[in-house]
């Protein structure tokens, strides 16, 4: 069994209407430091199977096909192996 | 000129829309129920505002999928009328049949109001009736109606004459004021290349009677019968 | 029994021994569980019970009054509309998104239930000021929280009101309304009849949420309840639309005998009120009920309060029928139970009996209580304030801008645009006006809606603000061309076994039913919510009336602003020297005190009647009533929905600040054409309404002079003030 954690973020070139308003608040708030805020998605996902390999296309395919639009947002996946 | 109204399971706009068929234009008209695959030989397409699956992940997302979606890309490809209202043109970004998205409104919140709208291409299906940069009244009521493509994308859809609705204000002045929602270049209606694809943001369906506040949106839909009377249909 | 265990539950000493003589033995956990929360004040109302029964609620146009999910009146040509106001106060005090957005969610359920299709929403909501962070916070949680549920499920959003005052600082009011159209032959009831008929559960599994919901909005907030954000639970409003659907579908083939939505204390609530309703009881096995986590046991089953839930019991031999439409919409729907005859709610966990308790003993044999009563010590003094000896102002320009830009008075676009208010296509009237209206499509008539209550004349006076706020709901609809039908209340107060909050609700009631017995406007249904109170300070009383009317032709459908430069304006009822209880001394001076303004009630009538006349007549071409702010706010609202100006000249020898801001009830301003003011002023003389002529539209300043003074304010002015001002707060 694998446990697959996908981040979806805008692209950078898309404007980011959440993020600027966090980081807006933030700075508010007094963190001054703060540089960049970008909003985004974290699904997790369980998926039966073995292979590794198999289960990083399956996963990849999913968010190319569904849970991300790469018209306006990048993804990354992270795969770990969990017990059943 | 038959009508095929699109229902998912969240859609609400189509019964605003059956009746603008049915009652202001009287042309038949019909539901098409998402989980079938029968276009039921219907001129034109609509995809109804509303919240297909909930608009949960992207507004239209899994829409996409469904099972009638397959016949509604193909029969656009083929050249079929379709015409995508609010989450309807979201549907339509996300099913490919017109490029980029739309992201939600800078002002973070759904939003409900009239709008201005310039036309900007009236040879074509949807705005032949239209005069050339007519200044039009039709309401939005949405959270993510902001337009959003890559440059080139852009420079093609501005260079092709394929934007053909603009927010701008009351003079036709296009605006960062008159701008809802921070699409690019005040765009709120885009067609796809071959022109028979229709997305747009505002509600025409909302504004075809005096008493409702106005019937700019008529315009949208006597060019369709216009256009099928005057040579499509035959 | 652990000792004192009910106490948790929030049973008395005394109720814990009528349940014993009940059952005849013991209570067990889960019993006690089930009596905990529908014996809660929120579920029995047992406070509030006896007060409300001087409500009156019959008329010819009632088809289903107070007892069932929802008031039903009758609007000709055999349709119908149900609808009903609910509070989701102490939820969206603690997580006012979701808090607010389920507060939707079970109103519209509650009419939806009723066979009807939900086609507009109204919501009512008072918080603290906004100048503090956390009532920004709230607000536009509480905003996004309606809009969010609202506007997924298609249903418009038509009015509403906000008022914004430091009793609600810790304490925000959520009264949501939900209406619903509906021919007379569609009404469904929450009854479970025929015994051996499988009761179905559908739409959302259950989970941990919200459980004892009912017994926490029966408590005052504390910092303890503020801990308890997991039991506020989350909407999911596609989820209901899809139930919505589902519902109607299956109540139209008529093999659905009864339907009750799952709100405040779940499944027990509802299988408990239909058996009762019906006099059967019902036996369930929880074991049957899909749960979203595992391992919950009977009594976190029956006291959950997930959201998005139906109960209904169905015809035996059509199991299928209904099932195929409820898969059709993709919905769980699972037989949970069946109707008995013996009267007793059975609730087994496989075969094992885990409850049992006689349906009736949930909801009839609650106690119900008489609180005592006191007036409290503030009123004497608050009411004994010298106002005559306050100064006149120097600028009472200035005066009406800074009302104009008070956000209980300033325009609530920044609100209502977050609304998807003309889904459907009906609406004629949007928010900003008096009362909203939809068309019923294929006729020429429409239903007009609004929602009011002003709490401070409740505050200040209790009995006279109950009955203004219903003469003041009937005079909205009737400016917008409605002839007023019935009405369904919220009732907003703080701690019932306080005497000093008991007097001020038993003093409300009072006064409301006797504006409904004159006005002739039923209460169809309602809710009470007590305990609105934070560490001890209760909010202002607030009942608030949500109201439906008739309009017979559209042609008369009638908005606030002016239409046309050199129409005539016209008062109808009188300007007189009251101050008290106005938003100009609360805003102008910090002072809450005076008298609540009188209200005579067979005036009132005249007055509304005579402005539905013209209105009919096709005389009167915009209809606005004096509320908040007095006859010059209400003037400058005229102007700025009609983007004119007005000349206005008062020639009462009344002090300029009383005259301009004092809120003086039954006072409605008309606008005619000046060809028709003899005929006007014939026809208002012999219905012998007091009116005067004030003046005329025109222009882009609104003036107003009186015996030796005058105010000038330019459109422009107003118009910057009115509409920016909580845009302007919301940004900071």
């Amino acid at each position: 069994m694998f446990k697959a954690v996908v981040t979806i973020t805008f692209k950078k070139s898309i404007l980011d209407p959440q993020g600027s308003a966090v980081h807006k608040a933030l700075k508010s708030l007094g963190y001054q430091e703060v540089e960049d805020v970008r909003m985004g998605k974290h699904v997790e996902i369980l998926l039966r199977g073995e292979k590794r390999q198999e289960a990083e296309t399956q996963v990849k395919e999913m968010c190319s096909r569904l849970l991300a639009n790469p018209i306006i947002e990048d993804y990354q996946v992270e795969l770990a192996e969990v017990e059943v | 000129m038959k009508f095929g109204i699109v229902v998912f399971p969240g859609s609400h706009g189509q019964t605003d829309c059956h009746y603008v068929f049915e009652q202001i234009l009287q042309e038949p008209v019909t539901y098409l129920w998402h989980a079938e695959e029968d276009l039921q030989g219907v001129d034109c397409v609509i995809i109804p505002g509303g919240y297909a699956y909930g608009n949960y992940l992207r507004a239209g997302a899994i829409a996409r999928f469904a099972p009638l979606m397959e016949q509604v890309i193909a029969f656009g490809k083929k050249g079929g009328l379709i015409l995508g209202i609010c989450n309807g043109f979201q549907i339509l970004t996300e099913a490919g049949l017109l490029p980029g998205a739309l992201i939600r409104n800078p002002s973070l919140r759904f939003q409900c109001q009239n709008t201005y709208l310039r036309v900007e291409q009236t040879e074509t299906p949807f705005t032949n009736l239209c005069e050339q940069k007519e200044v039009v009244k039709m309401p939005i009521a949405h959270e993510e109606g902001g337009f959003v493509t890559d440059k080139e994308t852009l420079e093609r859809l501005e260079k092709e004459g394929r934007v053909i609705l603009r927010y701008c204000n009351e003079q036709g002045e296009v605006t960062p004021e008159s701008n809802p929602n921070g699409s690019l270049h005040n765009i709120a209606g885009i067609v796809n290349e071959q022109g028979n694809i229709l997305g747009m943001m505002p509600h025409p369906e909302r504004c075809v009677e005096a008493i409702l506040g106005g019937e700019d949106g008529k315009k949208i839909f006597n060019s369709l019968v216009a256009w099928w009377q005057g040579g499509a249909g035959r | 029994m652990k000792e004192g265990f009910w106490r948790e539950m929030g049973l008395s000493d005394d109720e814990y021994e009528l349940i014993k003589e009940i059952l005849q033995r013991e209570p067990n956990e889960v019993e006690l569980g089930m009596f905990g929360v529908m014996w809660s004040e929120h579920c029995s109302y047992k406070n509030s019970k006896n007060v409300l029964k001087q409500f009156p609620t019959t008329g010819p146009q009632v088809l289903q009054g107070p007892g069932e999910n929802a008031g039903v009146v009758d609007i000709g040509d055999g349709q119908a509309v149900a609808f009903k106001l609910e509070s989701h106060n102490h939820p969206s005090a603690i997580e006012p998104y979701q808090g607010a957005a389920t507060g939707v969610g079970g109103i519209v359920r509650d009419i939806f239930t009723m066979g009807a299709r939900p086609i507009a929403s109204l919501n009512s909501l008072r918080f603290g000021s906004l100048k503090s962070k956390k009532t920004r916070y709230l607000f536009k949680g509480v905003v996004a929280g309606i809009a969010g549920y609202g506007n997924c499920m298609g249903i418009p959003t038509v009015a509403g009101e906000v008022y914004f005052h430091p009793s609600y600082e810790e304490n925000c009011l959520v009264n949501a309304m939900c209406v619903g159209f509906m021919k007379h032959e569609d009404l469904a009831k929450g009854l479970a009849t025929g015994p051996g008929n499988p009761v179905f559960l559908a739409g959302a599994r259950t989970g941990r949420d919200g459980i004892h919901g009912a017994t926490f909005a029966s408590e005052e907030i504390s910092e303890a309840t503020e801990e308890r954000r997991p039991t506020v639970q989350a909407g999911d409003p596609f989820m209901e639309k899809l139930l919505l659907e589902a519902c109607l579908e299956v109540l139209k083939t008529g093999y659905v005998l009864g339907m009750q939505d799952l709100g405040a204390a779940g499944l027990t609530s509802s299988s408990c009120e239909m058996a009762s309703r019906a006099g059967t009881g019902i036996e369930m096995d929880v074991a049957k009920v899909p749960c979203r986590e595992e391992g919950m046991t009977p009594y976190e089953i029956l006291l959950s309060e997930s959201q998005e839930r139906m109960l209904f019991v169905v015809q035996k031999g059509k199991e299928e029928e209904v099932r195929a439409i409820f898969e059709k919409w993709d919905l769980e729907v699972t037989i949970v139970g069946q109707v008995t005859a013996d009267g007793l709610m059975t609730i087994k966990e496989g075969a094992e009996i885990v409850a049992q308790i006689p349906a009736q003993a949930l909801t009839e044999l609650c106690p119900r209580y008489d609180r005592e009563t006191q007036e409290p010590e503030y009123l004497a003094q608050a009411q004994g304030y010298d106002l005559g000896a306050l100064p006149e102002m120097e600028d009472y320009g200035k005066v009406l801008l800074t009302l104009l830009g008070t956000p209980t008075i300033a325009s609530k676009e920044w609100v209502f645009n977050q609304f998807d208010y003309q889904g459907g296509t009906n609406t004629v009237v949007p928010p900003g006006s008096d009362a909203a209206v939809l068309r019923v499509k294929g006729y020429n008539k429409g239903i007009a809606l609004t929602v009011d209550g002003n709490s401070r004349y409740v505050y200040l006076d209790p009995y006279r603000g109950g009955q203004i706020a219903v003469a003041e709901a009937a005079r909205n609809l009737v400016c917008a061309g409605a002839q007023p039908l019935a009405l369904t209340d919220c009732l907003n107060f703080g701690n019932p076994e306080k005497p000093e909050i008991f007097w001020q609700f038993k003093e409300a009631v009072a006064g409301m039913s006797e504006a409904c017995r004159q006005l002739e406007t039923p209460v169809v249904g309602g809710n009470v919510s007590f305990y609105n109170e934070t560490k001890g300070e209760a909010i202002y009383p607030t009942p608030v009336v949500g109201m439906v009317g008739l309009v017979e032709d559209l042609a008369q459908v009638t908005t606030l602003g002016f239409k046309q430069e050199e129409d005539l304006i016209i008062l109808l009822g009188q300007n007189k020297d009251e101050l008290g209880a106005s938003t100009y001394l609360s805003v102008i001076h910090g002072l809450e005190a005076g008298k609540s303004p009188e209200i005579d009630l067979e005036l009132e009538k005249q007055v509304q009647q005579a402005t539905l006349e013209l209105i009919k007549m096709g005389l009167a071409l915009s209809a606005h009533d004096c509320s908040e702010g007095g006859l010059a706010v209400a003037l400058a609202e005229c102007c700025l929905a009609g983007k004119m100006g007005a000349e206005i000249a008062l020639t009462e020898n009344i002090r300029p600040s009383s005259i301009l801001f004092g809120e003086s009830q039954s006072r409605i301003i008309i606008s005619i054409h000046k060809s028709k003011i003899d005929t006007v002023l014939q026809h208002l003389k012999k219905l012998q309404v007091p009116s005067k002529v004030l003046g005329s539209v025109g222009g882009e300043v609104l003036s107003i002079a009186g015996s030796g003074w005058k105010v000038k304010v330019e459109l422009a002015e107003m118009e910057e003030k009115y509409w920016r001002a909580i845009p302007c707060l919301m940004k900071g």
